[in-house]
């Protein structure tokens, strides 16, 4: 208890929040154009832009922060992989549409629950990016949860479909509530939001959506975690290179 | 009623449909869905609404290619918001064809099996970063050009759904010439990067305004349906004329060795189209043509199970209330 | 032809005190996805503040080749109109 908050460590629980959005947004922005349908594209893309609006108000913070001349772009662009502090989730490729949504339903459910929290952080600009992230959010919460009802108890094929993307995507549930140190500080402080405390929240909601969607929950206990210490899996390396390139081959421009 | 009034009325029932109709068209008046119209009428509009609708989808796939290279936060929001927007005028398009009674899915037949055509242009690789500025720049250039005199267009519905898409197109074009500043005025490799997008983009944009008016055949009928408004030549001078200053402008310059105004003309003589290499890009021999076509029918046939999950679903919900009314 | 979405009229009231208008359709399997499709794809510019979708087979409508009976009659009931009726011109508004 009493730890200080130095702008360093508030800067890394940002990163905690901010990356999600940012990853989440670059796998989502990948599906513009290839869609099941024109509507849903296009509702998808709404959901990206959502995301990297968001990404852009934290990373424009954390530039102000950090006080050295960065730019939002030197902090999306510029860390090297273990720099980035997103969950394993949001990281998981886009297999199939079951998968698109299962992701975005489980980071969803989180993150409307993270945001109706932030919003009440000591700090005013986070307070502020999460009472305005929290509209989006709720409407992409409520697209995938429609969803998951549509595939999970639509046709026999997509219950199947949508139960496999929950039975691969479940191991990485858990660690949307880890702490790490600097989300210790922060909620120290006054700043952060307790995530262990979301849990139960979470659970009730995904329990009732897949009550109605006749999806189950699978058994496993032992769940993946890695992504909040800047330890991704082997897709995370491949989304940086298409994310970075520009930045890494040009250096130094202006675009 | 006037004796004028009623000795029109009797003139016009003896003129045939057609006639009438044609003449409502003269006078600027709109036809709608329900409207008797020729049958040529309505293939020709169904043709032509169609071809513009599958342009926007497939438009979409050259730019998307570099949706998640985009150089920077902000280009990558812009560029997914066009891109977004071609979705949105394709969904116009369709629906306004749809009004024509044939469907979504029938049309997308008529695509995936290389029945109907799009805009070869979208048939060139987009190899760099600049490429997504000479595309809004250009080609989205010459599509305003195509696509403002249809807001006036005869059809109804094609021209309230035209004038939606012109309204939201008036950013896509400064979106790429933004892109194509900056580069101009960067380094010497950006604006090398820039130079050589104008080379390979310049052409077939020109290309894009359709063949030249002595093998174009279907001008005449359209001129007077009013989905043209003026000849493809013309079209194609009134874009050099238009886009040759902005190059000037930031110090790149056309590949067109006789590009020269002409002062007596008041507009820009330009070298010789190579209209070879056009119609082979028509007939399918393009660089991309394969690669977006598996893109359109892959995104199609691997969304078929979605589109039927969410009938089935709708259908149970809709059992489950029938069954809580009895 | 089968399982496709069917077709859904959306209309849009742009702010409040305005009508709702015809702004186009959508395909959706459901009510509440051609909701959230109309919103998607129609209000991204901050065009409206509220819509109505129906499914377009639900609308019926007049047809233009019985225009004459139904439209024409209206025509020459110049009565109805206030410019029918003659005023003093020291009555300038009413």
């Amino acid at each position: 208890m009493g730890c200080i908050m130095k702008n360093e460590n508030k800067i890394q629980y940002i990163y905690g929040v901010a990356d999600n959005a940012l990853i989440l947004g670059q796998r989502l922005s990948e599906l513009c154009g290839h869609g099941p349908n024109l509507e849903t594209d296009i509702a998808m893309t709404n959901m990206a832009l959502d995301l990297l609006g968001q990404t852009r108000s934290y990373y424009q913070y954390v530039a102000q922060l950090s006080g050295e001349g960065k730019t939002e772009d030197d902090i999306a662009f510029l860390r090297i992989e273990r720099q980035y502090k997103n969950v394993l989730l949001v990281e998981q490729p886009n297999k199939h549409f079951g998968y698109v949504i299962t992701r975005q339903f489980f980071y969803d459910a989180f993150h409307l629950l993270l945001l109706e929290e932030l919003q009440n952080s000591g700090d005013e600009t986070l307070a502020a990016i999460a009472k305005k992230g929290i509209k989006e959010v709720s409407y992409h919460q409520r697209f995938s949860s429609d969803w998951m009802k549509r595939l999970g108890d639509g046709t026999e094929e997509s219950h199947q479909k949508v139960q496999e993307a929950v039975d691969d995507l479940w191991k990485f549930t858990d660690e949307l509530f880890h702490m790490t140190d600097d989300d210790k500080i922060a909620v120290e402080n006054g700043v952060g939001v307790n995530t262990e405390a979301l849990r139960e929240k979470y659970n009730q909601r995904i329990s009732e959506v897949f009550e109605e969607a006749t999806i189950t929950i699978p058994e496993t206990k032992w769940f993946q975690k890695g992504g909040k210490q800047g330890i991704h899996s082997e897709h995370m390396g491949y989304l940086l290179s298409d994310l970075q390139y520009m930045q890494r081959t040009y250096p130094n421009m202006k675009w | 009623m006037s004796e004028k009034e009623i000795k029109n009325q009797g003139m016009e029932q003896s003129r045939s449909l057609e006639e009438i109709f044609e003449q409502k068209i003269a006078r600027d008046e709109k036809i709608e869905p329900k409207d008797w119209m020729p049958e040529k009428y309505r293939k020709t509009h169904i043709r032509q609404i169609s071809q513009h609708a599958h342009s926007e989808i497939i438009g979409m796939l050259p730019e998307g290619n570099w949706i998640t290279r985009a150089p920077s936060l902000r280009r990558k929001v812009a560029l997914i918001a066009k891109v977004q927007d071609e979705a949105g005028h394709g969904l116009y398009l369709y629906s306004a064809c749809e009004t024509l009674g044939i469907s979504r899915e029938e049309l997308y037949e008529q695509l995936h099996t290389g029945k109907a055509k799009y805009s070869s242009i979208f048939n060139y690789p987009t190899v760099t970063w600049a490429d997504m500025g000479a595309i809004g720049w250009l080609v989205d250039g010459a599509a305003i050009i195509n696509q403002v005199p249809l807001c006036s267009t005869s059809y109804g519905p094609y021209a309230r759904a035209m004038v939606r898409v012109c309204k939201e197109e008036s950013f896509h074009q400064r979106q790429g010439y933004e892109i194509m500043i900056t580069l101009a005025n960067g380094t010497p490799e950006q604006k090398e990067m820039a130079q050589d997008a104008l080379n390979r983009w310049w052409w077939p944009s020109l290309m894009m305004l359709g063949p030249t008016d002595a093998e174009s055949v279907h001008t005449a009928q359209s001129m007077k349906w009013k989905l043209k408004r003026k000849t493809n030549d013309e079209l194609r001078q009134q874009f050099i004329d238009q886009t040759v200053p902005q190059a000037d402008l930031i110090g790149l310059t056309i590949p067109d060795p006789d590009l020269k105004w002409n002062e007596e003309k008041g507009s820009y003589d330009f070298g010789e189209i190579d209209w070879d290499e056009f119609w082979q890009v028509v007939k399918g021999h393009g660089p991309c043509n394969k690669e977006r076509m598996t893109a359109r029918v892959n995104a199609w046939e691997k969304g078929e199970w979605v589109r039927d999950a969410a009938m089935a679903y709708a259908k149970k919900q809709e059992d489950k209330k029938l069954k809580k009314a009895i | 032809m089968k399982n496709n979405w069917p077709l859904w009229e959306v209309f849009v009231r742009s702010k409040n005190g305005l009508e709702h208008r015809h702004f186009g359709s959508i395909h959706a399997a459901d009510a509440e996805m051609a909701l959230e499709n109309a919103r998607d794809v129609y209000t991204r510019r901050n065009e409206g503040v509220s819509i109505w979708v129906v499914e377009s087979k639900h609308i019926t409508a007049s047809n233009p080749e019985n225009n004459g009976e139904l439209f024409e009659p209206a025509q020459d009931k110049v009565y109805r109109h206030p410019t029918f009726y003659t005023l003093p011109d020291e009555v300038k508004h009413m």
